[in-house]
């Protein structure tokens, strides 16, 4: 049976693992490659690294500890943080990427997503999506949620799918670091109008807010951070909580 | 020992060169039909298009190679699938290794690709017993349906082979080199028991 994927995400800049609270402020937690290895250890079953850095300069630094990951993590992982043309996706799965994230940078060029999507295939794009409820519309949200635009969320991620996104990775600005539990009422829509995996990312406190993701949202996956970060909540007690309420996980 | 590990148009080789690192095992990634017929194992992987790749082993004439290999071979995936008769992927003949026909995942209430984690269950013959319903990554679009030479099952929409061996050829539909610690047994029981 599939199981439904527990995805740890790992914000990156300049090297070492931050984690904003709500975007803004940012806390160090620590070295990506041993970060990652405990995660793998633990069983998470994805992981996910964003480089926040702002500098070209330090892209490049991203990319050869993307190598390093590569050699060190027997799981898949998913980077993102910059991309923006088919050459950088190209170098980071030479690197060793299993997947990529691209979000802004395909909002303003959705062209780009039938390009990567082309030439190395469906499962290694993922489309992050970043949104808020405003007048009661899921709108669409540029620069790390900075920047408003007029794409709203559900026609964006159908968008996204037809042109070639392997999965779509939806973060609710509303929720993220709220710990109040993820968007289901938004999840649930997503995911009965797609055929493509969706992550649920943004609100997880509690155990019990990914049981929820799973059976009221629909999700295939759900992502945190912080509370995996700084032992909130422990990947295997997670892990068996979700068996214990009869959803299908990777022991 | 060496592995060869087939070079072309595809993702994820590098990910099975770290894997290998990992397992201390010396590789190479070539496209050299000298070096990979005289390797003592070969690897197949793949993540990719059946057809395009099927043009670019012709073209380099690696199709013919992989058909005579006598040493084990592993297909991963793609590769897996390619060492099959034919793919409904595009149409595409393929190598015709195993006498299966690749089909697509019917588009229906579930998902396509099938994409995460999934239980092994029916193991034979090369993979470790203790596999059985453990989960290991896959990430495909089409299926080689359950037949005999199948040496693990698993189930999305429908059973289909999960993994697969005939002779010296070797098969997995997921991704050992991505499955923790399942996924590294299966590499050690190819590597050192094959």
């Amino acid at each position: 049976m599939l199981a439904k994927r527990i995805i740890a995400c790992l914000d990156i800049k300049d090297g070492r693992t931050v984690k904003g609270t709500n975007f803004i402020e940012l806390k160090d937690a620590g070295d990506p490659v041993e970060l990652a290895q405990a995660y793998c250890q633990q069983g998470v079953d994805e992981l996910v690294f964003l480089d926040i850095s702002a500098t070209n300069e330090k892209r490049k630094t991203f990319a050869s500890l993307v190598k390093k990951i590569a050699s060190h993590i027997d799981i898949p992982f998913t980077v993102g943080g910059g991309i923006s043309s088919v050459d950088d996706a190209s170098s980071l799965l030479e690197a060793g990427a299993d997947k990529i994230s691209i979000n802004s940078s395909a909002i303003k060029n959705p062209e780009l997503i039938d390009n990567i999507s082309k030439n190395f295939g469906s499962q290694f794009l993922v489309l992050a999506i970043d949104a808020k409820k405003i007048d009661n519309q899921w709108v669409v949200h540029s620069h790390g949620g900075a920047v408003q635009t007029n794409k709203k969320i559900f026609s964006w991620a159908k968008e996204g799918q037809e042109r070639g996104a392997g999965e779509i990775l939806f973060t609710s600005m509303d929720h993220d670091g709220t710990k109040n539990g993820f968007a289901n009422d938004a999840l649930q829509k997503l995911n009965d109008l797609l055929q493509i995996p969706v992550i649920a990312s943004g609100g997880a406190g509690l155990p019990f807010h990914f049981v929820e993701a799973f059976k009221l949202g629909k999700a295939d996956a759900a992502l945190a951070a912080s509370i995996f970060h700084f032992g909130e909540i422990k990947i295997p007690e997670l892990k068996q909580f979700l068996r214990d309420h009869h959803i299908a996980v990777r022991f | 020992m060496k592995v060869a590990i087939i070079k072309y148009n595809a993702g994820n080789i590098r990910s099975v060169a770290f894997a290998l690192e990992r397992l201390s095992v010396d590789y190479e990634i070539t496209d050299n039909l000298e070096s990979i017929k005289y390797a003592d194992k070969v690897i197949f992987p793949g993540v990719g298009e059946a057809a395009s790749t099927m043009n670019y082993l012709k073209e380099k004439k690696l199709d013919q190679v992989i058909q005579g290999l006598t040493q084990p071979v592993l297909g991963i995936c793609l590769g897996m699938q390619l060492m099959c008769s034919y793919s409904e992927e595009n149409n595409t003949p393929c190598l015709k290794i195993f006498d299966e026909v690749v089909k697509k995942f019917p588009q229906g209430r579930e998902k396509v690709p099938h994409i995460g984690w999934n239980s092994l269950s029916n193991l034979s013959g090369w993979l470790d017993p203790l596999l059985e319903n453990q989960f290991v990554y896959f990430v495909h679009g089409y299926y080689v349906p359950v037949n005999a030479c199948a040496t693990a099952i698993a189930d999305y929409i429908t059973p289909f082979s999960a993994a697969m061996k005939k002779n010296n050829f070797y098969a997995v539909q997921f991704h050992p080199e991505k499955s923790a610690a399942a996924g590294k047994n299966v590499l050690e029981s190819f590597l050192k028991n094959s």
